[in-house]
């Protein structure tokens, strides 16, 4: 396994395409917080993928005003197709070219098999990274370990 | 490890004595197709644990990718009100796949539940916060899909085929 940025951590600042044609900047989103969600691939084949669990708990990460990114090694168009498919509701970010570059400046990418690890960040409105975690690849983290960072943001 | 952060309490709906050995709570989804498979093994465990089993199921709609989880997750609360939570329970996993408001309303019918209160009941949301309330204590608690099973309040993160569910079950009845 990886070993992932720590709190304490400043969290590195990128630029992705959110969609084939605007890029979003993890910098742009200063002054809220910012979860950031690295998980392997679109279009696993269950029900309750980590993304769509994601969705329905989006209102709840709202409660603490915080922006939710998903990131995987798949490109915009694949993004596009898999956002719409599960009626996703907040940002997939391409981390495609160079491939998986910024899941490698957070510690959270596997060298074997070129994909994302599932690695979630908490990142604070002045951008320090506040909590990390990173699941065994099989296993949905779920999203209770995000809530009660958030929780323990400081005011 | 996740953990359950509700116990089991009096406003779930569960099977089986209350001083069971063994609970297991199931975070479902009426139109989720792997809940429907594990609907009879459920039912199969129950019946091979006997009282030593306790079971209650909890809400978890997943309403972006399931239209009629929703819709299927309060009719079963309304029929609680009615003390008919399992029996609807039941039989909307019989027919999981033909939901709908419409068969919803069949549905209640059967079990000569009043099929305008619950027209009514689904319009007006009368059961959506107590759905809601099992989703968001779901989510506290590591649900991360459905169906998620925790067994004496720890999540069972393996698969749930009746193999598996049953030796989990067994280490944890301490057999």
């Amino acid at each position: 396994m990886s070993n992932v940025l720590l709190p304490g951590t400043p969290a590195p600042d990128f630029t992705l395409h959110a969609t084939p044609d605007q890029t979003l900047a993890l910098k742009g989103l200063r002054g809220r917080p910012v979860i950031l969600a690295f998980y392997p691939a679109d279009w696993s084949p269950v029900c309750g993928d980590q993304m769509a669990l994601y969705n329905e708990v989006l209102p709840e990460f709202q409660r603490f005003n915080a922006e939710l990114l998903g990131i995987s090694v798949d490109g915009v168009w694949c993004h596009a197709a898999f956002s719409r498919d599960r009626k996703l509701h907040f940002p997939l970010l391409a981390d495609f070219e160079p491939k998986g570059a910024v899941a490698k400046l957070y510690g959270a990418f596997r060298d074997g098999e070129g994909i994302a690890e599932r690695a979630l960040f908490v990142i604070d409105k002045n951008g320090t990274i506040r909590w990390s975690y990173c699941s065994p690849i099989a296993v949905n983290p779920g999203a209770d370990g995000i809530l009660e960072a958030l929780e323990n943001l400081p005011k | 490890m996740a953990k359950l952060k509700v116990p089991v309490g009096p406003t779930d709906h569960s099977q089986g004595p209350s001083d069971a050995p063994v609970t297991l709570v199931e975070y479902g989804d009426y139109e989720c197709p792997h809940c429907g498979h594990a609907y009879p093994i459920v039912k199969a465990l129950q019946k091979r644990f006997g009282k030593q089993l306790r079971f209650a199921f909890r809400n978890f709609p997943l309403r972006e990718i399931h239209p009629h989880a929703e819709a299927a997750a309060e009719t079963a609360e309304f029929a609680a009100t009615h003390g008919k939570f399992w029996e609807m329970h039941d039989v909307i996993f019989e027919n999981q796949n033909s939901l709908s408001e419409e068969m919803l309303g069949e549905l209640a019918q059967r079990l000569a539940l009043d099929r305008q209160a619950l027209r009514e009941a689904l319009g007006s949301g009368a059961f959506a916060e107590r759905v809601q309330r099992d989703f968001s204590g779901g989510v506290r608690s590591g649900v991360n899909g459905t169906p998620t099973f925790f067994v004496n309040g720890m999540r069972h993160d393996g698969d749930f085929e009746m193999e598996t569910l049953r030796e989990v079950i067994s280490t944890a009845a301490g057999q």
